[in-house]
C-alpha cells in the first residue's frame, strides 16, 4: 500500500508540474450538457450524433466535451459552469430546464459564447436554437388518421411547455385532414427520459383503443410496446426502425449536426453572434424517417404534405386554428399563427381529448 | 489448506481505524485496473478524481454545497440507525421540509415582506420534515408497523404532493407552463459566504449540526439512552428509558434535519421549487452515515469524500472522457470494499490445515 501512495504521489507532482493545457492553446474547445445518457437513443443521442458529426466535419481544430446525465436541478448550473472554467469557449446546453442555469453562468463569463436549445432567454453571449418539430407532428398526424382503425390516437407527453402543446396540436390539426372525426389521448408523465413510465403509458394507452401512439419522450419504450401489442407507433428523436420494423409509420429525426457545424464554423472564424435559430424540414434541421409500414395512398399523401411544408404552401397552424372551446384564436401571422404564438402556445385546440394540464 | 472467518473474541481498535483506509485502498487499486483496461493513465485519472478537485476553490466550495445536504441527513439517519430505528425516508422529509418552507416564499413572492421570511422559511421546513417523519414514527408505536416500508412508501406521497404544486398552484405563471414555482426573492434566499462561487450559510449549518451532534452522542444522557436502546433494548428497558418515546424522538430529529436540508437547498443553491431538487440525497445520504461509521465527525468525512467522488467524477468527464457511467461503478465499488473490509472487525481470517483435504489432493 504504501508503494502505491508513493507512485500516486509522484505521479500527481509530474502532472503538477507538466501541467494540463499546454497542448490544447491552438483548438476551439466546445463542450455540451446532456439530459440524458449518450445511449438513450432519442434526445440526447441525436445531440450526441450532431457533436460526431461536427468532429468529423472540424476535425483538429476544435476538441469536444460532453457532461452526461446532468439533471435539471441544482447540478446543472455546476456542470456548465465546470465547463466554462475549463477553456470551452463555446458551449451548447441541451435541454428546455437548463435556461436558467445557462442564463446565470452566461452572464459571469461574458467572453464565453453559449447555445441553449429550445429556451427563449437570451443575452449577448447567450443563443438559442430549436427545431420546427410541429412541422413533423402535422405530417405524422395526416398519416395517424389514414391508419387508425378504432380513431382514437394516443399521445405520449413529457411537460405542458410550449413545444410540447405545439407538438399535440399540430398532430391533431393534421389528422383532422384525414378523418374529421379523430380522438386524441393524452397521457403525461413528468419526465423526458424514463424507459418504465414510457412503456407503462403506451399500454394504458393501448388498453384504452388506441391503436397508433405517438410520443415526446426519448425513449424507444412505447415503440416496443406497440411493437408487441400488433398497433403503430411513430419514432422521436431518431429513426427507431430497429426497435419496430413492422411498426413504425415514420420518424421525427432531429438533425442537429450542420447547425453544430454551423455554430462552431462561425466561432472559429470570430462571425459568431447570439441568435434565435429556428428550423424546420425546409433547413433540415427536422427530418422524418423513411415512410414505412403503410399503403402507398398514404405514402404518397405524407410525401406531399411534406413538400407542400417544404415549398411553404402549407402552414400546420394555418388560421383559423379553433381552441377547445370551438372558439377561433386570434390570428396574429396574418394567414397563420405568429412565431410568437407557436413559441410560447399554451392552450389545446379542437379535439384534444383532454384537460389543458394546470387550467 | 481452507480459509476461515472466525468470530473475534473482541473488537480491534486497530482494525476498526483501518479497514475504512484498506477500503479505499483496494477501490483505488481496483478502479487503476478500470481505468488501465480503458486505455487511461490510472495516475493521472486518480489525480483528476481525488487531487485536482482540492486545489482550487470552486471545486472546493462546490464539494462543500455538494455535502452539505448529505451530511446533515446522515447525522439525523444514525441517530435513528444507533437506536435501532430505520428510517429510510429522508428524501420525503427532505422534498416535505422543501415543500413546507417553500410555501411562504410562494405566497410572500414580489412583496418584499422583511428579512423574517428566511428564518421563518428554514423553521417551517424543519418543522415539516420533522412532522412528515411522525407519520411512520407514530404507525410504529402505535401500531407496530414496519417503519422502513412506512418511511421508505411516504418518499413517494411527498413526491407526488410536490409534483401536484409546482404544476398546480404554485406554478410560475411567467414559467412557461414549465413545472417550477417563480424563483424565489433575494430575501427569500440562503445568501452564499462569498462574493464569488455557490457556498452557502447552510455549510456552516452544517458544521454547526456535526458539533450539536456530537456533544449529544458523546456528553449527553439523550445520547447514551439512543446508544443503550439501540445495542441492549432488554437492558434500556430495566434502566427505565422509553423504547417509544425514542423512536419518536430520533424521527423527529432526523426528519427536522433533513426538511431543513430540504429548504436550505432550496432557498439556497437551487433557488425555485422544482421537481429534480434532490437527486436523492436522501437515499445516498445512508450510505454517507455508513460510511461514517454512525460517527458525527465520520459523517463529515464521509460526505465530503462522496461529494469528492462527484466532483471528480465530472473533472473526469471533462479532461479525461471517462464516462459518467464509471463514476457510479466507482461509488459502488467503494461500498462493497467497506462492507467487505467491515466484516474483518468482527471476523479474522484464518488459514488452516485441513489433512483430509490434503490427502485428497495429492491423491
Amino acid at each position: 500500500m504504501k508503494k502505491l501512495m508513493m507512485t500516486a504521489a509522484v505521479a500527481a507532482l509530474a502532472i503538477v508540474a507538466t501541467g494540463f493545457s499546454a497542448s490544447a492553446a491552438e483548438k476551439l474547445k466546445i463542450g455540451f450538457i446532456y439530459l440524458g445518457p449518450v445511449g438513450d437513443l432519442g434526445w440526447t443521442y441525436m445531440h450526441e450524433v450532431g457533436r460526431q458529426a461536427m468532429v468529423k466535419e472540424l476535425g483538429d481544430k476544435i476538441e469536444t466535451t460532453y457532461l452526461e446525465n446532468v439533471s435539471e436541478g441544482p447540478d446543472s448550473e455546476r456542470s456548465i459552469e465546470q465547463l466554462a472554467r475549463t477553456g470551452h469557449q463555446l458551449i451548447f446546453t441541451t435541454s428546455f430546464g437548463y435556461m436558467d442555469p445557462t442564463l446565470k453562468v452566461a452572464k459571469k463569463y461574458p467572453k464565453i459564447k453559449f447555445e441553449h436549445a429550445t429556451g427563449f432567454k437570451r443575452a449577448p453571449n447567450l443563443g438559442t436554437y430549436s427545431g420546427k418539430f410541429y412541422e413533423g407532428r402535422y405530417i405524422q398526424g395526416v398519416i395517424a388518421g389514414k391508419m387508425s382503425k378504432t380513431g382514437t390516437l394516443g399521445y405520449i407527453a413529457s411537460f405542458p411547455i410550449p413545444e410540447v402543446i405545439s407538438g399535440i396540436n399540430a398532430t391533431i390539426l393534421g389528422a383532422q385532414t384525414t378523418n374529421p372525426n379523430i380522438k386524441l389521448k393524452v397521457i403525461w408523465v413528468n419526465t423526458w427520459f424514463d424507459p418504465g413510465k414510457e412503456a407503462d403509458a403506451a399500454k394504458a394507452l393501448a388498453d384504452q383503443g388506441v391503436d397508433v401512439i405517438m410520443q415526446h419522450t426519448d425513449s424507444p419504450a412505447a415503440m416496443q410496446v406497440a411493437a408487441q401489442r400488433g398497433i403503430y407507433a411513430f419514432g422521436q428523436d431518431s429513426d427507431m426502425i430497429k426497435f419496430g420494423p413492422k411498426t413504425q409509420l415514420t420518424a421525427i429525426v432531429n438533425n442537429w449536426g450542420p447547425y453544430y457545424i454551423r455554430a462552431a464554423k462561425a466561432a472559429l472564424d470570430g462571425t459568431w453572434k447570439a441568435e434565435d435559430t429556428w428550423d424546420g424540414l425546409k433547413e433540415k434541421m427536422v427530418l422524418m424517417a423513411p415512410y414505412t409500414n403503410m399503403p402507398d395512398d398514404v405514402k404518397a399523401l405524407a410525401q406531399k404534405t411534406e413538400a407542400a411544408i417544404i415549398a411553404g404552401t402549407l402552414h400546420p397552424f394555418k388560421c383559423p386554428v379553433l381552441g377547445q372551446d370551438g372558439k377561433a384564436v386570434e390570428c396574429k401571422g396574418g394567414a397563420n399563427l405568429d412565431a410568437g404564438q407557436i413559441l410560447g402556445m399554451n392552450f389545446y385546440v379542437k379535439g384534444v381529448d383532454d384537460k389543458f394540464p394546470g387550467k | 489448506m481452507q480459509l476461515v472467518l472466525e468470530r473475534r473474541a473482541e473488537r480491534s481498535t486497530k482494525i476498526a481505524i483501518l479497514s475504512p483506509l484498506l477500503a479505499i485502498a483496494l477501490t483505488l487499486v481496483t478502479m487503476s485496473i478500470l481505468f488501465a483496461i480503458l486505455g487511461k493513465n490510472p495516475a493521472m485519472a486518480l489525480y483528476v478524481y481525488f487531487i485536482e478537485p482540492l486545489t482550487d476553490s470552486f471545486t472546493l466550495m462546490e464539494i462543500a454545497v455538494k455535502a452539505t445536504p448529505l451530511v446533515m441527513i446522515a447525522i439525523g439517519l444514525s441517530l435513528c440507525y444507533l437506536a435501532n430505528v430505520w428510517n429510510i425516508g429522508a428524501e420525503g422529509q427532505f422534498i416535505m421540509g422543501a415543500v413546507c418552507g417553500s410555501y411562504l416564499a410562494v405566497v410572500t413572492n414580489g412583496t418584499d415582506p422583511g428579512p423574517w421570511v428566511l428564518p421563518a422559511m428554514l423553521l417551517m421546513g424543519a418543522l415539516g420534515g420533522a412532522l412528515w417523519a411522525m407519520i411512520p414514527a407514530l404507525c410504529k408505536v402505535r401500531y407496530g408497523a414496519n417503519e422502513i416500508l412506512t418511511s421508505l412508501m411516504l418518499v413517494y406521497v411527498a413526491d407526488l404532493i410536490m409534483d401536484y404544486l409546482v404544476r398546480g398552484p404554485w406554478r410560475d405563471p411567467q414559467g412557461m407552463n414549465f413545472p417550477t414555482t417563480a424563483s424565489f426573492d433575494p430575501v427569500a434566499t440562503v445568501p452564499t459566504l462569498f462574493e464569488t462561487g455557490r457556498i452557502h450559510w447552510g455549510a456552516l449549518v452544517a458544521l454547526i449540526v456535526v458539533a450539536l451532534a456530537a456533544v449529544m452522542l458523546g456528553r449527553t444522557i439523550k445520547g447514551f439512552e439512543i446508544r443503550v436502546v439501540g445495542a441492549a433494548p432488554r437492558a434500556a428497558a430495566f434502566a427505565g428509558f422509553n423504547s417509544k418515546r425514542l423512536v419518536l424522538f430520533t424521527f423527529a430529529v432526523s426528519g427536522a434535519l433533513a426538511g431543513l436540508a430540504g429548504i436550505i437547498e432550496v432557498a439556497g443553491p437551487v433557488g425555485v421549487l422544482q421537481p429534480g431538487i434532490s437527486p436523492g440525497y436522501g437515499f445516498t445520504a445512508i450510505i454517507v452515515a455508513f460510511l461514517g461509521r454512525l460517527n458525527p465527525v465520520g459523517i463529515l468525512i464521509a460526505g465530503l469524500f462522496l461529494a469528492l467522488t462527484f466532483i471528480g467524477g465530472e473533472g473526469a468527464q471533462i479532461s479525461m472522457k471517462i464516462p459518467l457511467d464509471l463514476t457510479k461503478v466507482f461509488q459502488g465499488i467503494l461500498l462493497f470494499y467497506v462492507l467487505a473490509c467491515d466484516s474483518l472487525i468482527l471476523y479474522r481470517i484464518r488459514l488452516i490445515a485441513s489433512p483430509k483435504k490434503a490427502i485428497h489432493g495429492t491423491a
